[in-house]
C-alpha cells in the first residue's frame, strides 16, 4: 500500500499535503496515541504502518518530540504510538531495565527497523530516519565516488539522478529530502550521501564543512554516449522542501520553449515560481544559430531563469528594432524590459544581477518604528562629533591671518615666506586641523619669518579654485620665486612644525667646499635641524655628471621638507669618494642618531628610484611602531613581528631581539616593537587578538597581507632567539596554530539611509507610464 | 540657390556664391569669416562673447544699434527693472552673492557687477545700458556696431564644421561667414490679437508713460503680465478706474515661482481691485472681442457674433452690444482707452527658410523651436541664446533672464568647446572621501543651480570602484543621455546629479504658499520639502534618451536607483552637521555602499593592525602618511561621547566587546542594506 502511493506521480506536494492534511484532521488521528498492550497487539494485525515508543519512564524532551512528529507522519500514512512499559506486561520489545529505551517501526506485525534514542533526537530527525527506512528503494545511499559514478553509468539515457549531500542523518535537510523523495518515488534515482570528500569531488569545494546540504541535478536522461558525463545543475539555495520542489520542477520544465506571441501575455512555469523570463528574439534566417545560443544561454540560466526563443517575423509585436532579448520579470502588471546586448555573458549577467536575495538572505526592509530604532540621526563620525562638540571654543585665530579674494595674490606676492591653509569652516577634519595648525602658529611666533595665513573656501570659494585645491583641508607653503609645496604628512603639530623648519633650507642643499661637506655629514651645519630629519643625505658627483645630479636635485626637492638633502659635485668631489670607498655617483648617508656613515651607490638611478633609495634608508631595521610611522613600514608588503612592550625596551630585548632582526631569516618579516605607554591604542589591537591583556612582553607576528592570520610566541616559552627561530620555523611549517584571523569584511555603510523613494511611492505610488522601467540596471553594458 | 529666393540682396549673394564654388580653395570665400558669429549684443550676446573671447576663440557680434543693449534704451517702457539687485546678503562667497544678483552678467571682474551700477534694489533701466555698455568696454568683446543683419541663410560646404556655412546679410548688403551662429536677438515683436476694431487698440510699446494723460479716463488693459501691470501701477492714481481683461486667471510669481508671472512690485491693482477702489480684472479669451466706437470717441466692448458682418467703420450706435441682451454685462461702460499689453515674440523673419527655425508649439510659439542644448531643432550650428532661448523652460526656471541666460550660455559655450575644439567639460577629479563636501559645497553656494533649478544639475561621476569622482558643473539636465558625447566624459561606474527643486505641490497660479506648517523640519521628511532644497538622484549608469526626455509627470529626471532630499533651510544654508551633512552621507554610503565617515590616526591604526580593510578615509590619508591627529581636546570628546576609546585607562579585564572592533567602528553589519541590496 506504501509503494503504490509512492508509486503515484504526484507533482504538487502541497497538494498532497492539503489532502492529507484535511483527511487528517477529519480522522482526528494525527496526534500521538498511547496504546495499551492490547490495542498495540491488535493494530499490527491491521497491516498498517506504525512507530511505537516502548517507554520504560517517560523521557519528556523525547515525547514532545515525537508528538510533534505524529502529526506529519501521519500524512504519510505512519502512525505513531506508545506503550507505556510500566503499566503492561513486559514486552520483549520494552527491554530490560536500564537498557535504553528505544522506538521500532513495523509494518503489519513485521518490524522493519528498529531506532536507538539518540538517533531520534529531534522531530526532524524522528520524521527524516522513518521515511528514510521505508524508502530505502526510492533513495541510495553512497559514501564513494565510485559508488555514484556506478549509479550514473547505469542510469544514463533513463532517468534523471538528484544527489544529495547532507552533512548527517536526521537533520533538517535530511528530513526536506526525506519528504521531497516520498513524493516524487521513482520519477528520478535519488541518491544520498554524508561524505564531505565526495561532495568535494563533485564539484562544490568552498568551505564544505560548512555547507549543511547541497542538491544536484545530474540530467542523465538526455546522455546516450555512455562516456558522456551527465551535466549538472546545483540547487543554490538552502535545502528546504520549497525550494527542492521548485527546483524539480524547474528541471523538469522543457530546457528552452518558442513562442510567437506577446512577450507581455506569456505565463510560464518559471513566472508562476517567481523566476524571471528571457526571450531571445529570433527570425527566420537566423533561426538555428539563435536556437543555438538560446540553448547555450538556457543551459547557463537553468534554475535561476526561463528561455525562449520568440520567432520576431510570426509575429506583428510592436518591439523596438534593435532589440535582441527581452527580459521579463515574474512580478504581474511590471513591464518587460528591451535590451541589446551583444554577447551571451551579458544575458546570464543580466539575470544575475536581478536576482534579488542571491545568497538567499532577505533584504531586511526596515519598518517605520525600526528604522527610529537605529538612531539614523545620531553622529557616527568620531571626526565630526569632537569637532561639534568643541565648537564653542575660541581659538586664538588672530595669530593667522585670513586672506581673501582681494589679498590672496598680494599677500602671497609680498611675503617671501607664507604658508596657508585651505579650510572650510563647516568640515570637521578641516577645523580638527585647524586646532593644530594654531598650534603651530603659536609655537613659531615671533621665532619665524613665515606668514601664518589661511584661507576660507566657505568664503572665498574662487581663490581655492584657482589654488586647484580639490580637497579639505590642503596646506601650501608659498615661496618667493618657488612653485608652492603642498604639505603631504600628518595631520598634526609636531609633523607640521619639522616640515615648516626643514623648509626653512633650500633642499637640496648646494655644498661648496669639502671642510663644509664634512660639517654637514656630522650634523655641525644646521645643527638644529638635524633632529627633525632622521637622516642627511648627500649627493657626490663628479662635476661631469649633470644628469645624475639633475636626477639628485628633483629627487631632494620632492623630499623638501621631510629629509634634509644636499650635494657636492666640485672638482675634488673624488676626495669624498676615496675617504667612504664609493665610486660616484653615491649618496652618503649621514644618521645622526647612530653617529654613522652609510653609502650607497647611485647607478642609472632616475628620480623615483632616488627617492625611494632615501626614504628605505630613513627605515630603521627594528623600529619602535607607533601611530605615526605604520603606515611607512605597512608599505613594504612583510609580515609585521611585533615585541609589544609595557614600556620602553630593556637591554635583554634587546640583546635576544637585536642579533635576530640582523639575521638573514627574519628579511621576509619587519621586526618592530610597540610600546603601549607611549601607543596605548596598542591595548586595543592585543584585545583584539586576544579577548583579553595578555601578560608582556609579547612576541606577535601579523600577516596583514596575506590571510591576515595573526600568531603569538607561546607564553610559556622563554623570549630568546633561539625559541623565537624555532616558532617562527614551526610557523612556516604550519605546525603553529594561529591566534586569530583578522576579517576581511569590507567597510559597509555603518547604518541604512532613509529610503526617501519608498516614502515618495508609498504617498504616491510610481506609475511607469511610459513603459520604461525604473532604472535598475545598466542597459548595453 | 532656391534656398536664397525672395532674399533681400539676392543678386548680390547669388554672384558671390557662384564665385565661392569657382575658388581653387574650398574653404576660400569673399566674405569676412568668424567661427563664431553672435546677433544681438544684448546680455546674452555680451554674455557668450565673453566666454568666446576667455577662450581665446573667433568670434563677432553684430548690433544693429550704436551701443549694446538697445532694448533697455526703451523698455521697460516705464524704467524700472524688476529684477533684483541686492546689494547685501551677509556673505563674501562671490558665488552665493550671484544668487541675488539678477542683473550681473558673469566675468571674472569683480567691478562688472551691478551692485556698483546701482544702489535701487529694482534698479533704473538706463542703468542697464550703462553697464551692457561697460561690460564690453571693459572686457574688449568683438562687437560691430550699426550693423544689422536682415537676412541669415546657410551656404552648404563639407569642409564646414558643421557642412555648411551661415551667410549673414547686413542692411547695407554686406554678408559675412560664420561657422557657428548665435541667435541672441531676444523676443522683440509685440503680440498683437487681431480682432474687429483692434485698430483702436494702443501697444504697450507706444502708449504714453505720462499719468497725465490718463486724468480721469476709463481705461482698459488688455493683457495679465507685468507690462499689463506695470502700465496700470503707472496711471492707477490717475485714471477713474483700470479695468484688466486676461484669458487665464492671475499667475502671481510668488505662488508659482516662476519669475517672468506677475511679481508683487507690480501688482498694486490687485490690492485696489480686492479692496474695492473700482478697478478690477476681467477672465475671457481676447479673440472672443470687439471693439466698437461710440460718437463720442469712446469705446465699446462687444462680441464678434453680435455683429452680422465685419462692416468696417461701424459705430456702437449702429449694431447690439452685449448690454442690450444682458444688462448686467461687466463691460458695459465705454473706455477712453483701450491698451494692449499682451508681451513680445521672436522675430523670425530675418531667417531663410533653409535654417528650419520654426516656432515651438502651443503657448510656447513665440519662441523658436531648439533643443535643451540650445541648438535649432533643423540646423546644426544654430543656438538660440537668452531670452529667446526660453522655450527650454518657460514658465519653470529662469532662463529668459538675465539671472538663468547667463549660466545657459557658459553651458552652451562648454558645449562647443568640446565640439570643436576637443575640450571636455571642465571637470575637478576628487579622492571618494571627499564626495560628501562637494555636495556641500556646491549646494550652498552654486548659483547656477540657485537660478537655473530644474534646467542645470552638476553631474558626479564614479570612478572605477567608486574610489574617486570627476564633478562636473551646470550641465544641462535635459542632455543627461548624451553626456558622453557632449561632454567628452566618460560615466561608466555610476553617477549622482545634484539639482535644485521646490517641493512637487508648491508651485503653481492656485497654491497657497503661505500656509501654515509649510515648512519642513525633520530630516526624515526631507522628500516633503516646500522651499528649493538640494535634491541628488543616484544612478548605476546614464538614462537613455527615452527615459530623460519622457520623465514620470511631477518629475525633473528619470526616476534613480535612490534619491535623496536635503531638508528645506530657512537661510539656505545647508551646513548643520546632524541635519544636512550626516543623512547626506548615510545616503551617499549606501549607494556606494561603503563606510564615508572621518577617522582619527588613532583608529586608522588600529583598524590597520586588526582588520584586513580599511575604510575610505584611512586608506586615502592615514595610509599615505597623511593621517589626522587630533589633539587631546579633541580626544577627551571623543573619549566622552564614546566614539573613541581611552586605551590608556583600559583594564586587564576581558570587556564585553567583539573582538578588533572597538565602539569607534561599531559595525552593525546586519541593519547594513543598503539600496544596492535592494535591487
Amino acid at each position: 500500500m506504501m509503494a503504490s502511493r509512492l508509486s503515484m506521480q504526484i507533482y504538487s506536494i502541497f497538494f498532497v499535503l492539503i489532502c492529507l492534511l484535511s483527511r487528517s484532521i477529519a480522522k482526528n488521528r494525527n496526534t500521538l496515541m498511547e496504546l495499551s498492550f492490547q490495542e498495540y497487539f491488535s493494530i499490527l494485525q491491521t497491516g498498517k504502518t506504525f512507530l511505537v515508543y516502548f517507554s520504560q519512564d517517560d523521557i519528556m524532551v523525547f515525547l514532545e518530540e515525537l508528538e510533534k512528529a505524529a502529526e506529519p507522519l501521519h500524512n504519510y500514512g505512519i502512525s505513531v504510538a506508545k506503550v507505556n512499559c510500566a503499566n503492561e506486561e513486559i514486552s520483549r520489545y520494552c527491554g530490560k531495565e536500564n537498557d535504553l529505551t528505544k522506538a521500532y517501526l513495523f509494518r503489519g506485525n513485521i518490524l522493519l527497523r528498529e531506532f536507538p534514542m539518540d538517533a531520534l533526537f529531534d522531530v526532524n530527525a524522528i520524521i527524516a530516519n522513518v521515511l528514510f527506512a521505508l524508502l530505502f528503494n526510492e533513495i541510495k545511499y553512497i559514501n564513494s565516488l565510485e559508488d555514484f559514478e556506478n549509479i550514473e553509468n547505469a542510469m544514463k539515457g533513463k532517468t534523471n539522478i538528484v544527489l544529495i549531500y547532507v552533512k548527517a542523518i536526521g537533520t533538517p535537510e535530511h528530513r526536506a529530502v526525506m519528504e521531497t523523495v516520498f513524493v516524487y518515488g521513482t520519477a528520478y534515482q535519488f541518491v544520498l550521501t554524508t561524505e564531505t570528500a565526495l561532495l568535494e569531488r563533485i564539484g562544490r569545494v568552498e568551505n564544505s564543512d560548512m555547507i549543511s546540504g547541497s542538491l544536484f541535478f545530474f540530467h542523465c536522461k538526455l546522455v546516450l554516449d555512455l562516456t558522456q558525463k551527465c551535466q549538472k545543475t546545483l540547487l543554490e539555495q538552502p535545502l528546504t522542501i520549497l525550494n527542492i520542489h521548485r527546483f524539480l520542477k524547474l528541471m523538469d520544465a522543457p530546457l528552452l520553449t518558442e513562442i510567437t506571441e506577446d512577450p507581455e501575455k506569456v505565463s510560464t512555469i518559471h513566472l508562476q515560481l517567481g523566476l524571471p523570463l528571457i526571450f531571445i528574439l529570433s527570425q527566420q534566417t537566423t533561426y538555428e544559430a539563435d536556437k543555438k545560443t538560446a540553448e547555450t544561454v538556457a543551459w547557463h540560466l537553468l534554475g535561476k531563469a526561463g528561455v525562449t526563443l520568440l520567432l520576431k517575423d510570426s509575429s506583428n509585436l510592436n518591439i523596438p528594432t534593435d532589440t535582441n532579448v527581452i527580459f521579463k520579470r515574474a512580478k504581474e502588471g511590471v513591464p518587460v524590459d528591451f535590451f541589446v546586448l551583444h554577447d551571451i555573458d551579458s544575458i546570464i549577467s543580466l539575470v544575475e544581477n536581478n536576482t534579488p536575495n542571491q545568497n538567499n538572505e532577505p533584504v531586511k526592509e526596515y519598518e517605520e518604528g525600526e528604522i527610529e530604532a537605529l538612531n539614523l540621526d545620531v553622529q557616527d563620525d568620531q571626526v565630526v562629533e569632537t569637532v561639534y562638540r568643541d565648537r564653542k571654543r575660541k581659538l586664538p585665530l588672530e595669530l593667522i591671518i585670513e586672506l581673501t579674494e582681494e589679498t590672496f595674490n598680494s599677500t602671497i606676492m609680498s611675503t617671501s615666506r607664507s604658508i596657508v591653509l585651505f579650510y572650510t569652516n563647516w568640515e570637521a577634519v578641516s577645523l580638527a586641523f585647524l586646532q593644530s595648525y594654531v598650534d603651530v602658529a603659536i609655537k613659531l611666533k615671533g621665532t619665524s619669518n613665515m606668514l601664518f595665513a589661511r584661507v576660507n573656501c566657505g568664503d572665498w570659494s574662487n581663490v581655492c579654485t584657482k589654488q586647484n585645491i580639490i580637497e579639505y583641508p590642503v596646506v601650501k607653503i608659498y615661496k618667493e620665486g618657488e612653485k608652492p609645496v603642498i604639505y603631504t604628512g600628518m595631520l598634526e603639530t609636531e609633523y607640521l612644525l619639522k616640515f615648516i623648519r626643514l623648509n626653512r633650507i633650500s633642499c637640496p642643499l648646494k655644498i661648496m667646499t669639502i671642510e663644509e661637506a664634512e660639517e654637514y655629514l656630522n650634523g655641525e651645519l644646521y645643527k638644529e635641524l638635524t633632529s627633525y630629519s632622521s637622516v642627511s643625505v648627500l649627493g657626490i658627483f663628479s662635476s661631469n655628471m649633470t644628469k645624475e645630479k639633475e636626477n639628485f636635485i628633483e629627487a631632494g626637492n620632492r623630499l623638501k621638507g621631510y629629509v634634509i638633502t644636499g650635494f657636492y659635485s666640485e672638482e675634488d668631489a673624488l676626495i669624498l669618494s676615496k675617504k667612504y670607498a664609493v665610486t660616484l655617483p653615491a649618496l652618503l648617508l649621514a644618521r645622526h642618531k647612530e653617529e654613522k656613515i652609510d653609502s650607497i651607490l647611485l647607478s642609472n638611478s632616475d628620480v623615483n628610484d632616488i627617492v625611494q633609495i632615501i626614504k628605505s634608508a630613513s627605515l630603521e631595521i627594528f623600529p619602535e611602531i607607533t601611530v605615526e610611522n605604520l603606515p611607512i613600514y605597512l608599505s613594504l608588503q612583510k609580515p609585521l613581528l611585533i615585541l609589544f612592550r609595557d614600556g620602553n625596551l630593556n637591554h635583554k630585548d634587546e640583546k635576544e631581539m637585536l642579533p635576530l632582526v640582523k639575521q638573514k631569516y627574519l628579511e621576509t618579516f619587519i621586526p618592530c616593537w610597540l610600546n603601549l605607554e607611549t601607543t596605548p591604542v596598542g591595548r586595543g589591537i592585543l584585545k583584539a587578538y586576544f579577548k583579553h591583556l595578555p601578560p608582556l612582553p609579547l612576541l606577535v607576528l601579523v600577516d596583514l597581507h596575506s590571510q591576515g592570520q595573526v600568531s603569538a610566541f607561546p607564553l610559556d616559552q622563554t623570549l630568546n632567539e633561539k625559541n623565537i627561530l624555532l616558532w617562527l620555523q614551526k610557523l612556516e611549517a604550519g605546525l603553529e596554530n594561529h591566534i586569530t584571523t583578522l576579517s576581511n569584511e569590507e567597510w559597509k555603510p555603518p547604518l541604512p539611509a532613509y529610503n526617501f523613494l519608498r516614502r515618495m511611492d508609498a504617498t504616491n505610488p510610481f506609475k511607469d507610464i511610459n513603459g520604461f522601467s525604473t532604472q535598475k540596471m545598466c542597459k548595453n553594458n | 540657390m532656391a534656398l536664397l529666393k525672395g532674399a533681400p540682396g539676392l543678386l548680390l549673394t547669388l554672384t558671390l556664391h557662384v564665385a565661392l564654388s569657382l575658388s581653387p580653395f574650398p574653404n576660400a570665400s569673399f566674405f569676412p569669416h568668424w567661427d563664431y558669429c553672435i546677433l544681438g549684443a544684448g546680455p546674452s550676446g555680451l554674455q557668450m562673447a565673453y566666454f568666446l573671447g576667455q577662450a581665446g576663440r573667433n568670434y563677432v557680434v553684430f548690433e544693429k544699434a550704436g551701443a549694446p543693449g538697445s532694448f533697455f534704451t526703451r523698455y521697460p517702457r516705464h524704467r524700472k527693472l524688476i529684477s533684483i539687485n541686492k546689494r547685501y546678503t551677509g556673505k563674501v562667497n562671490s558665488e552665493f552673492n550671484l544668487r541675488h544678483d539678477w542683473n550681473s552678467l558673469l566675468s571674472h571682474d569683480e567691478h562688472l557687477l551691478f551692485r556698483h551700477y546701482s544702489k535701487a534694489y529694482f534698479p533704473h533701466a538706463n542703468d542697464m545700458v550703462r553697464y551692457l555698455g561697460d561690460f564690453a568696454d571693459r572686457l574688449s568683446l568683438q562687437v560691430r556696431y550699426n550693423t544689422a543683419i536682415v537676412h541669415v541663410t546657410l551656404s552648404k560646404n563639407q569642409h564646414a564644421w558643421n557642412g555648411h556655412f551661415f551667410i549673414l546679410t547686413d542692411q547695407k548688403g554686406r554678408s559675412y561667414q560664420c561657422s557657428v551662429l548665435f541667435v541672441a536677438t531676444g523676443v522683440s515683436v509685440p503680440n498683437e490679437i487681431n480682432f474687429p476694431g483692434s485698430e483702436f487698440v494702443e501697444g504697450y510699446e507706444s502708449v504714453s508713460v505720462n499719468p497725465e494723460d490718463f486724468v480721469g479716463q476709463n481705461v482698459l488693459i488688455l493683457g495679465r503680465g507685468n507690462s499689463a501691470f506695470e502700465t496700470a501701477e503707472n496711471i492707477l492714481g490717475y485714471t477713474n478706474f483700470i479695468h484688466m481683461l486676461g484669458r487665464s486667471r492671475i499667475r502671481l510669481s510668488w505662488a508659482t515661482h516662476y519669475v517672468g508671472d506677475l511679481r508683487a512690485v507690480n501688482n498694486g491693482l490687485l490690492d485696489t481691485y480686492q479692496l474695492k477702489s473700482l478697478d478690477g480684472l476681467l477672465e475671457t479669451d481676447l479673440k472672443h472681442l470687439a471693439i466698437v466706437k461710440d460718437s463720442k470717441g469712446r469705446l465699446h466692448i462687444t462680441l464678434p457674433v453680435l455683429m452680422d458682418e465685419p462692416i468696417k467703420n461701424v459705430t456702437a450706435e449702429a449694431i447690439s452690444l452685449p448690454e442690450d441682451e444682458i444688462d448686467n454685462f461687466a463691460m458695459r461702460v465705454p473706455y477712453d482707452r483701450v491698451i494692449r499689453c499682451l508681451g513680445y515674440k521672436f522675430d523670425f523673419s530675418i531667417f531663410s527658410k533653409a535654417l528650419g527655425l520654426a516656432p515651438k508649439k502651443g503657448r510656447k510659439k513665440k519662441y523658436p523651436w531648439i533643443k535643451a542644448s540650445y541648438e535649432s531643432k533643423a540646423t546644426r550650428g544654430l543656438f538660440v541664446l537668452g531670452t529667446a532661448s526660453h522655450s527650454v523652460d518657460y514658465r519653470k526656471s529662469a532662463g529668459g533672464f538675465i539671472h538663468g541666460f547667463r549660466y545657459t550660455a557658459r553651458a552652451v559655450h562648454r558645449l562647443l568647446e568640446y565640439r570643436h575644439h576637443g575640450i571636455p567639460w571642465p571637470s575637478t577629479v576628487h579622492p571618494i572621501t571627499q564626495l560628501t563636501n562637494a555636495i556641500i559645497r556646491r549646494v550652498n553656494e552654486a548659483s547656477g543651480l540657485y537660478q537655473m533649478f530644474g534646467v542645470l544639475a552638476d553631474v558626479i561621476l564614479l570612478k572605477e570602484n567608486a574610489t574617486g569622482f570627476e564633478y562636473l558643473e551646470e550641465y544641462p539636465i535635459r542632455m543627461l543621455a548624451e553626456l558622453e558625447t557632449l561632454s567628452g566624459r566618460e560615466a561608466q561606474h555610476g553617477l549622482f546629479v545634484v539639482t535644485m527643486e521646490y517641493g512637487k505641490n508648491f508651485s503653481g497660479p492656485d497654491k497657497d504658499v503661505f500656509y501654515y506648517d509649510r515648512a519642513v523640519g525633520e530630516v526624515e521628511d526631507a522628500w516633503q520639502s516646500n522651499f528649493l532644497h538640494p535634491v541628488i538622484y543616484y544612478y548605476q549608469c546614464l538614462p537613455t534618451d527615452m527615459e530623460v526626455m519622457f520623465p514620470t509627470p511631477g518629475w525633473t529626471l528619470p526616476r534613480p536607483v535612490a534619491i535623496h532630499h536635503i531638508v528645506e533651510d530657512f537661510l539656505t544654508e545647508w551646513t548643520a552637521p546632524l541635519s544636512h551633512i550626516l543623512p547626506l552621507r548615510r545616503f551617499l554610503e549606501n549607494c556606494l555602499y561603503t563606510d564615508l565617515r572621518a577617522f582619527y590616526a588613532e583608529s586608522c591604526f588600529l583598524f590597520a593592525l586588526t582588520r584586513q580593510k580599511l575604510p575610505p578615509f584611512c586608506q586615502h590619508g592615514y595610509m599615505k602618511m597623511q593621517g589626522l591627529m587630533g589633539n587631546e581636546r579633541l580626544r577627551r570628546h571623543g573619549i566622552e561621547s564614546g566614539l573613541m576609546e581611552d586605551y590608556t585607562t583600559m583594564d586587564e579585564q576581558p570587556a564585553d566587546q567583539k573582538p578588533g572592533v572597538p565602539r569607534i567602528p561599531n559595525h552593525p553589519s546586519q541593519h547594513a542594506t543598503s539600496i544596492k541590496e535592494e535591487l
